[in-house]
Formats: structure tokens, C-alpha cells, sequence
């Protein structure tokens, strides 16, 4: 009894001092203070340095907190409770949003820095005319491949099927991205909800059961880097990064056309500090700021300017800033419904079982 | 009188417990049952528990126990003897420390390290190839998910076995020897009979978590083994059709309630 | 008997082994220059500067321990009076709807935890944060003490708290003096498990947390889009060698005192370690 008391008082003691610690931490980082913003943001999606250089100019104290995926970081969103003044989610997030009333719209006259982003970019059909959002980053999907392991070049969605890849394929594990690679290499839209179509995507996936290594989710970059499969079927970002580890694998985006993906900057209606925000946004547009935050994530930027300072091999590298023939191909995800959306989920859980 | 007043005092101390039940388990599962309730548009509907019963769900099922009773299994033959070896060394609870210390370490993180080791060009494949087994696959295979599942689970079996075999007396057992039991024998017939309870409360939190494993099925089994976690995890978080996910979650709460009440009968003889 | 004991050895060994193996490759490439998980370029203490450097991280690293810590010890307590009541349940049928209603957070997926307990929180209107985390931890690792704590009390024979009732004792001391020291160890196993729980979690933290707080499960998985930096590697081989320093710290500490004990025999007699 006693050591158990004994081993209580430690315990708590120590907890103590550690709040303590924690505390003067806090507060020399100035965390403790009114003037606050607070961001929500995937984690390590930015750079660092640029929070405290925003926070010296600006003297608004930025809290960090990051989300681990869109449905996660809406949950949290929709049911309150949080303080968020920025966030960061995908373009098909962005409608759900926007439909759901959990969106304040921009001020641009606040945000001066848009000039910069290329026009490609903007006026998109999840957000017209930018009412909500600021694109933040951009990408593809396509498929990381490995030459020295396979012949294939994947110019067509149709070598995901070629019976040399048998068990040499990753997939990652998003059904809007699996059901469509079936779509679109039958010539559907990403978006289609035709029942027919949907019904044919799947049986023309079945058929690329065997070559099905397995379906897997963030951690693809490191089963491609460490050569576990000869092909992946992936984010352009994550190709970006896993090309950096891996110098002898190439990304290409098959040229029956794929998906188009954005992270944009929002204000949720959880925000506090809305003029914070603002200038939060406009600070992450300045041409050098991008420039900058760009070389540390290793994602394709859209801000024109900002390309324009960045390493001649980053900006003509067609496999991540490809020509406007090819985006022109490219179709950013719709929001289906939650109705389709589940009808997806299903087809995709029995592409899944199909393999086990 | 003095007996009545300290009575009291310790039906005030179960309070906290039963203010948990009530808040942080009879509170969610009413909500749960709610919204298996609940179709994607909000109306009331019996639909979700009619999709349960389909083969897709059933076949989950049946795989979801089976890599449980898997887990378990492997988790208790190698915990025993652990176990029981840990209890004969000299520095017997440092030891058991240490069996615990792993668990501290982010399961993110150990995953992550799974992969390099079983990888094509990992340690594991390394000494393959160097003894002449050649390469294997070993990622994305059902063995190497209970694998790392057990390995998830032997410190949550060890643990109660371990104590229940600290408390066993030793001179119990020296007397079934000496009375000419078979090494055998005094296991079969004196150690494992009172080490049940330990035994039983390993099993017990290991299988039920077991059954709602999600995470490794993707990372170590490339969605090649699909259990019922899986099922719930992407309900709640890719489709948001919570409806569905909570169905799966009253059927394992269900299920689960159904194993206490099966084991929990052999108890009654035990007590007096 | 030599040879046997070197099997029973061996064996132990083995299950170490294992049990360390993932972690010693974390640590291992904690030191690589190349800045992966595979292909080891040199040797390089880089990484461990850049833990050092970032505030943010090691204040999340204290926030953890201080949930972890507190949550556990709480839990803990709340667990041996739970234990004690389901033990006291005089009707089996009751016992068994305790004990399965004990488990129900157990066998729920923590999507599940983390989303009910956050529609909880913000019905009652408890601000997300510390606080909201820290009762979230202590509700989620209360079953499994219960669990450790449970079969030390049902081997726990009736006559020996009869007996200490005949004598005279006091409930509360029969509490203290009787029942608590036989379930020590329960109690120890439920604290340690009731940690792992703690410092594993992420799913529910996620859910019920806010203004900033977050606790190292959280960061880590959330960087998993980007890609997990070796810096998580310096970061994790860092705690890992620190709690080893303090759990051999405290067993030599307890083993100590316990020493020092030994002097005074009735104390703990009939206490089995």
C-alpha cells in the first residue's frame, strides 16, 4: 500500500512538472496569447520557417493543428466545438462544404496575391469564381513505375491489365480513384453515375485481380521507394516525393485522361480571427513565400509567379506541371452524392474481396 | 453502525465506475443503436441490418472471427511458456517491464519498421536468401498479418498470466511432485487449473480487440484480409455512411456480449 | 536441468528479440543520412538536431506524457472500485451485464469512440482540448484495468476477507490493508496496459481534441500523407531510451526499499509479490 502511494505521488508530481514545463514552453512561443490563428492542415504540409515568418509580421501567433484525412478533418468541422481559421481540404471536400453552409466566403479585395495564380486554376467547378477558396497545391493521378522491373511505359491505362504485371501492381486504397481507372480506361467520365457504366468498370477490374499486389494507402510511397511492386497507382505528390527517394522510377499520367486534384485554403465557419485569416491566405500566395513553401513540400504549385522562381529543372518538368493539352484531358472530382458515393464504396469493397 | 457508514462510503466509490458506464458506454451505444438506425439521408430505416446479412458481411464476418481465434490462439501458446519463464528469472519484474516497453512506441511507427523488415529487399528475405530458402513474399500475406497481430497482443496476454502464475504457491506444486506427478501432469493438473482466471482474462483482451483490428489489414495485409474494423473504419471515415458502420458496431457489441455470457457461466462454480 | 534451462533461455530470448526487432530498425536508421527507412547512406546525428529544434514537437511529446500519465493513473483507480463491484454483483446474470458493458469500448473500432465521444463532448459543451482528451483517455483505458485488475479479486478467497472482518477490521481497512495489496500486481498490469492504450491511440484524440492540442500519435499518423520524416525515428529512439533509464531506475529504486523492508517481516507477510 505504501510503495503504491509512494508511486501515486511520483506520478503526479511528475505530471505536474511536465504541465509546467509545457506551459513555459507555450508561452515562449507565444502560444498563449490573444492575438491568435489557428490552422488545420495535414501534417507537415508546410513549411515551418513561413508560420514564424508570418507570425513576426504580422504579430499573430499561429497554432498548428494538422488531420490525417478530408472526412476526418470534416467530421470535426461539422460537429463543432474547434476554432479553426484556416484549413486545408481536397477540392471534392470543398463542394461538400460549400453545400453544407460550413464555409465563410473570401474577401479578395483582402487578398490581393490571387493576381498570381495561373488562371487554369481558378473558377472551378467545385468553387465558381473562387468564392470560398484559394488553391494551395495541385496534382494528378497517374502511375509510378519502375523501368528496370517492367517493360510497360503506361501511356495507357490498359497496361494496368498487361499479364506481366501479374502481382506487381499497388493500388492506393480510395475508391473514387480505383473505380476510376476502370472508368476512364473505358472512356467514361471519372464522375460517370451511370449504372451500367459503373457495373462495366468493375467487371473490367476484376480482371486486373491478379495483378493486385495490394491496395494500400499512405504508406505506398515506401513499399514503391523500396521497389516492393513494379507500378503504383498514385498521387501525383506522393509521386514527387517517392521520386526523391528513389531516383530510377518515372511518373506518368495516362493519356486517356485522370483526375485532377486540389488542396485549396478555406475559412471554415468554426473561424475567430476572419481577417487573420485573410491575410494568412494572401500571405501563403506571395510569389517568394510559395516559392518557398513549394521546395519544402515537393508538390506541384499554382501560382505562376511563384513557378517562375523556382529551379529550372522543378518548373519545365513536364511529369509534374504538365502542357495544357494534357490537363485538358484531366477532370477534377464531382461531388456524387453521398447516395453514389456509397455505391462506389460498395462496388470497390467487392473489387477488394475479389482479391482476398 | 460503523460497518453501515463505511458501506456507504464505498458504494460512493463505485460511483465514478458507474457514472462511466452510463456516460462512456450506455451513453455511445444508444447513439450507435440511433444511427444503425439511419439510412445516408437521415430516415429511419431497418435497411442497414438487411445489407449486414448479405454475403459480403457475412463472408467479413467469418473472417474477422477466424483471424481473432488465430490471434488468440498463437498469442496464448506463446505467452504461456513466456510467461511461466518469466516468473523463474531472477530479475523477474524488470523483465516484465520490458516486455511492455515495446507497446510504448508508436504502432505507426513499428508498422513502418514491419515493412523494411519483410520487405522483397528486407533483413528477413536477406537470411532467406543467404540460408537457400530464396526470396518470399511475406508482405501482404494473411501469415504476416497475424503476425504482427500477435506481436500486438502477446504483452496483453502475458500480463495476466504472468500474475496469475506469480500468485500460484510454489510449494503446491512441489508437493504434486513429490507426490510423483509427472512434470506434465502438475502442469495439466495443478498450474493451468489455477491459472484459468489469468488465462481467461488474457483471452478475453486480446480476442475481443482482435475482432475489430483495422490498420494492419491494410499495412501488413494490403487489404488482402478484411475484417469487420476495416468495414466500420471505412464507413465512418471515406463514405460517411455512419448508418452502416454503426450496424457493424451493434453486431460486434453484440457479439462480444454474447462470448461474456457464454464464458462468463463457467464462473459461477469457481467463486464458493 | 543445465539443458533445460538453456532452452527456456533461448526461448525467452527469441520473444525479446522479436519484440524489439521493429524497434531497433527504427533506431538503427534514425541515423541515416539518406533520409529513408531502407538503404543506410552514413551516419548522421541530423535528425536528432531537428527534433531538438522544434518546439511544437516536443511540446506535443509533453503533452502526451502528461494525458498518458494522468489518464492511466485515473483509470486505474476508477478500474479497482469497478473491479470490486462487479466482483461484489451477487446475481450472475448482473455480473455478466456489467463485465460485457466493461468491454463495449474494448470491442468498439476507435473511429467509433472518438466520433460518439465528440458528439458527447459537444452536446455538454466541454471546450475541446486538454481536458476533453484527458477524460477521453481515462474512459477508453479504464476496461482494460478492469480486465487486469479482475482475475487477481476472484482469486482472491472470500475467507481471507471474512477473516479479517472477524478480527475486526474496518471495510476500509479490509480495502487497504487485505484487499489491495493481493491485487497489487493486477493493479500494476492495469496501469501499464491502461498506458499502452493511452500512448497509442490516435483515432479519439483526433476526434476530440482542439485549439492546437495534440499528442504525438495524432502528429504522427497525420503526417503520413507527406510521409514520415527520420526525425520521428530520432524522436521515438530518444523516449524509448529514456523510459528504459526509468523503468531500471525505478525497479532498482523499489528493489531498494523493498530491501530495506525486509527488516520488518510481518509487514509483508502473506503478500505475495
Amino acid at each position: 500500500m505504501k510503495s503504491m502511494t509512494r508511486t501515486l505521488i511520483l506520478i503526479l508530481v511528475a505530471a505536474l512538472a511536465l504541465i509546467l514545463l509545457a506551459n513555459r514552453l507555450n508561452s515562449s512561443q507565444g502560444y498563449s496569447s490573444g492575438n491568435t490563428l489557428t490552422i488545420y492542415n495535414w501534417g507537415d504540409y508546410i513549411d515551418p520557417e513561413l508560420l514564424d515568418r508570418f507570425q513576426e509580421e504580422t504579430g499573430i501567433t499561429v497554432i498548428y493543428q494538422t488531420f490525417d484525412s478530408n472526412e476526418a478533418m470534416l467530421t470535426k468541422i461539422e460537429q463543432g466545438g474547434t476554432t479553426f481559421d484556416v484549413a486545408v481540404p481536397s477540392d471534392y471536400a470543398i463542394e461538400k462544404m460549400r453545400a453544407d453552409n460550413l464555409l465563410i466566403p473570401l474577401d479578395h479585395d483582402k487578398i490581393p496575391n490571387m493576381q498570381y495564380i495561373d488562371s487554369k486554376f481558378m473558377n472551378l467547378s467545385f468553387d465558381p469564381d473562387n468564392k470560398y477558396s484559394m488553391p494551395y497545391f495541385w496534382g494528378t493521378l497517374g502511375v509510378v513505375y519502375n523501368p528496370n522491373l517492367t517493360d510497360l511505359t503506361f501511356e495507357s491505362w490498359e497496361d494496368l491489365w498487361d499479364p506481366s504485371l501479374r502481382n506487381d501492381l499497388l493500388l492506393t486504397d480510395g475508391a473514387r480513384e480505383v473505380i476510376g481507372t476502370g472508368l476512364a480506361s473505358l472512356g467514361y467520365s471519372l464522375n460517370d453515375t451511370n449504372e451500367e457504366h459503373l457495373q462495366e468498370a468493375l467487371d473490367k477490374l476484376m480482371g486486373m485481380s491478379p495483378n493486385v499486389k495490394a491496395i494500400v494507402g499512405d504508406e505506398i510511397k515506401l513499399l514503391l521507394a523500396n521497389d516492393e511492386a513494379a507500378a503504383g497507382l498514385v498521387f501525383s505528390g506522393d509521386a514527387s516525393e517517392i521520386m526523391s527517394e528513389n531516383e530510377e522510377l518515372d511518373y506518368v499520367v495516362p493519356e486517356e485522361g485522370s483526375n485532377l486534384y486540389f488542396d485549396n485554403m478555406v475559412i471554415p465557419k468554426t473561424a475567430q480571427n476572419v481577417d487573420g485569416a485573410m491575410q494568412f491566405i494572401n500571405f501563403m500566395l506571395d510569389p517568394e513565400v510559395n516559392a518557398q513553401n513549394t521546395e519544402y513540400v515537393g508538390y506541384s504549385t499554382p501560382n505562376d509567379a511563384a513557378l517562375a522562381l523556382l529551379p529550372e529543372d522543378v518548373s519545365s518538368d513536364e511529369r509534374f506541371y504538365p502542357p495544357d493539352e494534357l490537363t485538358a484531358h484531366l477532370e477534377v472530382y464531382e461531388n456524387l452524392g453521398k447516395k453514389m458515393l456509397v455505391h462506389y464504396n460498395e462496388l470497390f469493397l467487392r473489387f477488394k474481396m475479389n482479391g482476398s | 453502525m460503523n460497518g453501515k457508514g463505511s458501506g456507504n462510503a464505498r458504494s460512493l466509490a463505485y460511483i465514478p465506475y458507474y457514472l462511466w458506464v452510463v456516460l462512456f458506454v450506455i451513453a455511445p451505444v444508444v447513439l450507435v443503436v440511433y444511427y444503425s438506425l439511419l439510412d445516408v439521408e437521415g430516415h429511419f430505416t431497418l435497411s442497414n441490418y438487411v445489407d449486414f446479412f448479405t454475403p459480403v458481411y457475412l463472408k467479413m464476418t467469418i473472417s474477422s472471427f477466424w483471424y481473432a481465434f488465430l490471434i488468440t490462439l498463437f498469442s496464448l501458446l506463446i505467452a504461456y511458456p513466456a510467461a511461466y519463464l518469466l516468473t523463474r528469472t531472477k530479475h523477474k519484474q524488470l523483465w516484465l517491464l520490458l516486455i511492455i516497453l515495446p507497446t510504448w512506441i508508436n504502432l505507426l511507427l513499428k508498422t513502418y519498421a514491419f515493412i523494411g523488415i519483410f520487405g522483397t529487399y528486407g533483413p528477413i528475405n536477406a537470411l532467406f536468401g543467404a540460408i537457400g530458402i530464396g526470396e518470399q513474399q511475406l508482405l501482404f500475406t494473411s501469415g504476416s498479418f497475424v503476425f504482427v497481430s500477435i506481436y500486438i497482443f502477446v504483452p496483453f496476454m502475458i500480463m495476466p498470466i504472468y500474475n496469475a502464475l506469480e500468485e500460484l504457491n510454489v510449494s503446491l506444486t512441489d508437493a504434486a511432485r513429490d507426490l510423483g506427478a509427472s512434470s506434465w501432469i502438475t502442469f495439466r493438473r495443478v498450474i493451468f487449473p489455477l491459472t484459468l482466471s489469468g488465462v481467461k482474462a488474457g483471452c478475453i483482451s486480446v480476442f475481443i480487440p482482435a475482432l475489430s483490428l483495422f490498420m494492419i489489414t491494410r499495412l501488413i495485409a494490403g487489404n488482402k484480409v478484411i475484417t469487420l474494423g476495416t468495414a466500420i473504419e471505412q464507413h465512418f471515415l471515406v463514405t460517411q455512411d455512419w448508418g452502416m458502420g454503426s450496424t457493424v458496431a451493434v453486431f460486434l457489441i453484440f457479439a462480444m456480449a454474447v462470448i461474456m455470457f457464454l464464458t462468463g457461466g463457467n464462473r459461477k462454480g469457481v467463486r464458493r | 536441468m543445465r539443458k533445460k534451462n538453456g532452452i527456456s533461455n533461448l526461448y525467452l530470448v527469441l520473444v525479446f528479440a522479436v519484440l524489439y526487432a521493429p524497434i531497433l530498425y527504427l533506431m538503427y536508421y534514425s541515423f541515416n543520412s539518406g533520409g529513408t527507412m531502407h538503404d543506410f547512406e552514413s551516419f548522421t546525428l541530423d535528425h536528432y538536431k531537428e527534433v531538438f529544434a522544434d518546439t511544437r514537437l516536443i511540446i506535443i511529446v509533453i503533452n502526451t506524457l502528461v494525458i498518458a500519465l494522468l489518464s492511466s493513473t485515473i483509470a486505474t483507480v476508477i478500474a479497482v472500485f469497478g473491479s470490486l463491484a462487479i466482483q461484489n454483483m451477487r446475481r450472475a446474470r448482473f455480473k455478466n451485464t456489467l463485465l460485457s458493458l466493461n468491454n463495449v469500448l474494448i470491442v468498439s473500432p476507435d473511429v467509433i469512440i472518438g466520433a460518439s465521444f465528440l458528439i458527447l463532448f459537444t452536446l455538454v459543451g466541454i471546450k475541446l482540448g486538454f481536458a476533453s482528451v484527458l477524460i477521453s483517455h481515462v474512459a477508453f483505458s479504464i476496461p482494460i484495468a478492469v480486465l487486469m485488475i479482475l482475475p487477481r479479486l476472484q482469486e482472491m478467497s472470500p475467507t481471507l476477507i471474512d477473516a479479517a472482518r472477524d478480527l475486526g477490521a474496518s471495510r476500509r481497512d479490509v480495502l487497504t490493508k487485505v484487499i489491495l495489496p493481493f491485487i497489487r500486481p493486477g493493479i500494476f498490469s492495469g496501469f501499464f496496459m491502461a498506458l499502452t492504450y493511452s500512448l497509442d491511440d490516435f483515432a479519439v484524440t483526433f476526434f476530440v481534441t482542439g485549439s492546437g492540442y495534440s499528442t504525438l500519435a495524432v502528429e504522427i499518423y497525420s503526417r503520413a500523407r507527406q510521409g514520415v520524416s527520420l526525425s520521428i525515428n530520432a524522436l521515438s529512439t530518444l523516449i524509448f531510451l529514456f523510459t528504459i533509464f526509468l523503468v531500471v531506475a525505478y525497479y532498482i529504486s523499489t528493489r531498494r526499499s523493498e530491501k530495506r523492508r525486509s527488516g520488518e517481516p510481518a509487514a509483508r507477510m502473506g503478500v505475495p509479490r
